[in-house]
């Protein structure tokens, strides 16, 4: 597994398979929290951090523990994947909590309510269940999981920044509001279509 | 209320997509053709039903502090059962939905209704809530795929409809259109709202 490899995933996950705009995966938050940039920010460095997290505890319970080939008991238990993997994420954005409430105060009051919300982001277990569709390893879950989230905070971001201009603009009645933000998701998600023949996975 | 309104009010009054926007991530990945979307509603609409029944049956047992755990097992289990039946019946429809199987236990529409309707309601309403929420789903889902693989191909389930001196408008079946119909279909069901209230 060289360097190369592992920035081509890279770029897949931020750019050329966006999570947002080309996976459609986390669009409630992308569209609920993408109000203001402070909370655009603070959600996106959330689930970062919890997809780092998720992506390496899910690679090890598939592997030692579901997969028939290299699980300590040898036994096909990959059906229960769905079930443990939305288990593991809801307990783990549990203790991530507990642990940022106990030694980062700080960045726990600035995630704020952001933080239980993400056991519903469906980018989060998607993340995790293309790692295993794809057959990653350890190092290249890690690395698409942690970039998948700078993907989604990126969208998000650039979302957040253009909806508070959006604010100010004069939009025909019936389209403001949730409409428009899909419009502009739209045109930006045209605007990433530009980079699909950067990488081929 | 009467179990008729229960049934009724999930496909256009509360609509889970048109109207509460929920459930948002499956409406737009797999609506790139009508297939699809057909076979996406009735997976949820599925898990929907068996979830508010497990659910509604169980309710006075759960306790308060520890009802979304167990709602999400639930679910998970409806999940992978859908999984398990789609891989062996149907694997060309499993393969083209993807990673959105095993996604519909975070469908924000499952968990919403377990929590708002079934979890305070007895069995029988319970069934007909996730039944019309089901429906109303599909029916969502359906418009949204006709409309975008008529645009984007010519077809409908498949069947050329616009002939030959169609050039199809590629962009409707990749993500970018979906976007932009689900906004302008929105935007349209406003429009329709507001006229029909002056």
């Amino acid at each position: 597994m060289s360097i190369g490899h592992l920035l081509i995933i890279a770029v897949a996950s931020i750019l050329v398979n966006n999570f947002v705009l080309s996976r459609f995966l986390g669009l409630c938050p992308y569209i609920g929290v993408s109000k203001q940039l402070d909370s655009a920010i603070g959600m996106g460095m959330a689930v970062i951090f919890v997809m780092t997290m998720a992506s390496l505890s899910t690679w090890a319970i598939y592997t030692y523990l579901l997969a028939p080939a290299t699980s300590i008991w040898k036994i096909d238990l990959t059906y229960l994947r769905t079930i443990s993997f939305i288990l593991v994420i809801a307990s783990l954005v549990q203790l991530v909590e507990m642990v940022l409430q106990k030694t980062v105060p700080t960045l726990y009051r600035a995630l704020g309510i952001y933080l239980p919300l993400i056991t519903t982001n469906c980018a989060v277990l998607g993340v995790t269940v293309l790692n295993i569709d794809k057959r990653f390893g350890l190092v290249e879950s890690l690395v698409q999981g942690f970039t998948a989230g700078v993907g989604f905070t990126l969208a998000l971001i650039l979302m957040a920044g253009i909806r508070e201009k959006l604010d100010l603009a004069d939009i025909p009645k019936p389209l403001r509001g949730i409409p428009i933000a899909f419009i502009v998701a739209g045109i930006m998600s045209i605007a990433f279509l530009g980079f699909s023949g950067l990488v081929t996975e | 209320m009467s179990a008729g309104k229960v049934f009724v009010k999930g496909i256009y009054q509360e609509n889970p997509i048109f109207r509460l926007a929920l459930g948002l991530c499956p409406f737009l990945a797999v609506t790139s053709s009508t297939e699809n979307g057909l076979g996406m509603g009735l997976a949820a609409t599925f898990v929907l039903v068996g979830s508010n029944f497990i659910i509604s049956l169980v309710r006075k047992l759960i306790p308060q502090r520890i009802r979304i755990p167990c709602f999400i097992v639930v679910i998970a289990t409806f999940v992978s059962l859908v999984e398990m039946v789609m891989q062996a019946c149907s694997p060309g429809l499993y393969k083209n939905l993807g990673i959105f199987v095993p996604l519909i236990v975070v469908n924000c529409i499952i968990l919403g209704r377990a929590e708002a309707f079934a979890s305070r309601n007895g069995v029988g309403l319970s069934l007909l809530d996730g039944l019309g929420m089901g429906v109303g789903f599909t029916l969502a889902l359906v418009i949204i795929g006709v409309i975008r693989e008529l645009l984007g191909s010519g077809k409908i389930f498949g069947h050329i409809i616009l002939g030959s001196g169609y050039n199809p408008a590629l962009l409707f079946i990749l993500p970018p259109g979906a976007f932009l119909t689900i906004g302008l279909l929105m935007g349209l069901f406003n429009y329709v709202e507001e006229r029909a209230k002056r």
